[in-house]
């Protein structure tokens, strides 16, 4: 049982790492600095490829970002000052998680808005219901009346027919 | 009018599917840039043609000028070089290049077999310079008015109508 585990582990451990390899490479020599440029770019978008981060996306602008982002950590730039440098060339749209801003409210708030509205319109129509009398929810007679007249139509074709082989 | 309250959610769909349908019928590859309207970052690039003369924005300033990102490597550049070409031959503002991450050989080669609409093209080799305007897709084109102002961008290939609906009106205005 422990062989099998440790087998099965490995197997894992290695389509892990195969995984790994096919995201961009790494390239710096300090792993320190890497790890922290990589978690910087993992939150920005690159342009060319809109859905991969500048992290990992392989296109050469976002290899030439990370150059970048490499060489300012180097100058011993912050985080910020690292996001900075892409949001004055970029914009917000680079950034994973947009800032809350004046434009970005219904962005943020929109949809607990749009969840609380629901809520309450939900809560309103149950209260509304059961302060309602039992009888409210019977059939009208008219459908009752209709429902019969369907039954019994049904009941007398089927009393002249064969039934089902 | 209690009796039209059930309306209310046909009306909440119907404007938000207008809000989504607006949304996705817009172009996400062009991302407006923080630049229009700041003051078109500094450079010092050398020449495409004569790698011995260094070329600066403040060299530049002082007159309404076009700034076209292009390389020999883009396909879409072939396809606005026509309309460059001959808007260059009007000569109503200078047409400047920048030649983003390309070789010399390989660009010169290029504007000997086009045409070269650039009063002078400026050799980024590594891109630095084309970061710094927020380059992400060449080919690209800003007018910068004489302040050195950026006042406009264009993401992708000029067309004819770009250049009488967009350019053309803007440079009207800067009097250029």
């Amino acid at each position: 049982m422990k062989i099998v585990r440790i087998v099965l582990g490995s197997c894992l451990l290695a389509a892990g790492l195969s995984l790994a390899a096919k995201e961009a490479a790494p390239e710096a020599a300090d792993p320190a600095l890497e790890a922290r440029m990589v978690r910087i770019t993992s939150e920005l978008r690159c342009l060319v490829c809109q859905n991969q981060t500048i992290a990992d996306s392989n296109a050469s602008l976002a290899v030439d970002l990370r150059r970048e982002a490499r060489a300012l950590i180097k100058q011993g730039k912050t985080d910020a000052e690292v996001v900075d440098y892409m949001t004055a060339r970029y914009g917000d749209f680079v950034l994973y998680r947009p800032p809350l801003r004046a434009t970005t409210v219904l962005l943020w708030f929109g949809p607990p808005l749009m969840l609380a509205v629901g809520g309450a319109v939900l809560v309103v129509v149950l209260r509304r219901r059961s302060r309602m009398a039992a009888d409210a929810f019977d059939a009208d007679d008219e459908i009752a009346d209709e429902a019969g007249a369907v039954d019994a139509a049904l009941a007398s074709a089927n009393a002249g027919t064969p039934g089902p082989r | 009018m209690k009796r039209l309250w059930f309306l209310i959610p046909l009306a909440a769909f119907l404007v938000l599917a207008v809000v989504l349908a607006v949304g996705l019928n817009r172009d996400p590859r062009e991302v407006p840039s923080p630049l229009i309207d700041k003051p078109a970052p500094k450079f010092a690039l050398a020449r495409l043609d004569d790698a011995a003369k260094t070329v600066r924005l403040d060299d530049l300033k002082g007159k309404v000028f076009i700034l076209n990102v292009w390389a020999s490597w883009c396909v879409a550049c072939r396809e606005e070089h026509p309309v460059l070409l001959d808007f260059a031959k009007k000569r109503v503002v200078p047409v400047y290049g920048l030649n983003y991450k390309d070789t010399r050989p390989d660009a010169s080669a290029w504007l000997a077999r086009f045409g070269n609409p650039y009063d002078a093209s400026f050799f980024d080799e590594d891109g630095r310079v084309g970061l710094d305007f927020g380059v992400y897709g060449v080919p690209e084109t800003f007018v910068v008015d004489g302040n050195g102002v950026i006042r406009m961008k264009h993401i992708g290939p000029i067309t004819p109508e770009v250049l009488a609906n967009k350019i053309e009106p803007l440079l009207k205005k800067l009097d250029a």
